[in-house]
């Protein structure tokens, strides 16, 4: 089945929260080989600020990927997984993540480009802390952008 | 948690005044085998089976088992974070996944990174580390780069 280059543009509503927790960032930390007392010990993460562990900083593809699922798993969308490469990943952190966060996620199919037997998945996922601000906003998390590359039938 | 884990989140930081571009912030080798992915594809949840099925990587035209991209991602920064004593300051993170690590069984696949300072913006109050992610003398990862606040 072919990509369906019409998903280029969608905008998915906001994601269930995802609950951030101390266990949970400790076993990513643990299997990233991220040492850093931040994200295992409570008294050294306050030591350096943090009210609670820290996330590493490519844990929120845990958090991103969920929202991915709305197009990668949707089979009108076209996306064979079998087909899939990973090309690139990019996370601009707008505040670190830390345990007990409740974060939802924007998910944006912002391009589809095929070339060559080639099709370029690309979104991003816009991360938020579900509580609003004191003016009603949700305060901006992060941004994970994402591109898999999926070759065609017979590539 | 130990005492000595605890002096690390004290250790004092970088300062960005006193780097030049082209310094080189660590190197660090990182031996990966077949428990490591298992290990990273239940923490991430990216089950995937070209990551612990060697019969399905290879119907996809794979070699075999091969590293969850996200995993080598994860792994390289975690040298940028200790560096910069505060994994929190890594305010932007990306990179290009430009060849597959394979992963033997039994054995390990060793991947070398180093870190640099690729750029540095006073005004800003950062520097990009540039990180090198090898396997087998050839790159893996591309373009990868991290902005650390100071």
């Amino acid at each position: 089945m072919a990509i369906n280059a019409d998903f280029a543009g969608r905008e998915y509503p906001a994601t269930a929260p995802y609950s951030v927790g101390r266990e949970k960032l400790r076993e990513f930390a643990a299997a990233v080989g991220s040492t850093h007392p931040a994200h295992h010990d409570l008294v050294a993460a306050r030591g350096v600020g943090y009210p609670d562990l820290v996330a590493p900083p490519t844990f929120a593809v845990v958090v991103a990927q969920r929202a991915e699922a709305q197009l990668v798993e949707d089979p009108e969308a076209g996306i064979d997984f079998s087909r899939v490469v990973h090309a690139d990943e990019r996370f601009t952190h707008h505040r670190p993540i830390v345990a007990g966060d409740e974060l939802v996620t924007v998910l944006h199919v912002d391009s589809i480009v095929e070339r060559a037997g080639l099709a370029m998945v690309t979104t991003r996922c816009e991360i938020f802390a579900e509580a609003a601000d004191d003016a009603g906003e949700r305060t901006p998390v992060a941004t994970v952008t994402s591109t898999l590359a999926v070759r065609g039938e017979g590539a | 948690m130990s005492a000595e884990h605890a002096t690390g989140a004290t250790a004092a930081r970088p300062v960005l005044a006193e780097l030049s571009v082209g310094d080189v912030v660590g190197t660090r080798t990182v031996e990966v085998d077949r428990a490591r992915l298992v290990r990273y594809a239940g923490a991430s949840g990216d089950f995937n089976p070209i990551h612990w099925n060697d019969t399905f990587a290879e119907q996809v035209g794979l070699p075999g088992v091969i590293a969850h991209g996200m995993f080598t991602m994860g792994a390289a920064v975690a040298l940028v974070e200790d560096w910069a004593g505060d994994p929190g300051a890594v305010v932007d993170y990306q990179t290009r996944f430009t060849r597959p690590v394979a992963v033997p069984n039994p054995g390990v696949a060793t991947v070398e990174i180093t870190g640099t300072i690729g750029a540095i913006d006073a005004d800003a109050g950062t520097v990009r580390v540039d990180l090198t992610v090898t396997f087998e003398g050839a790159r893996v990862l591309g373009k990868t780069q991290a902005v650390v606040r100071l």
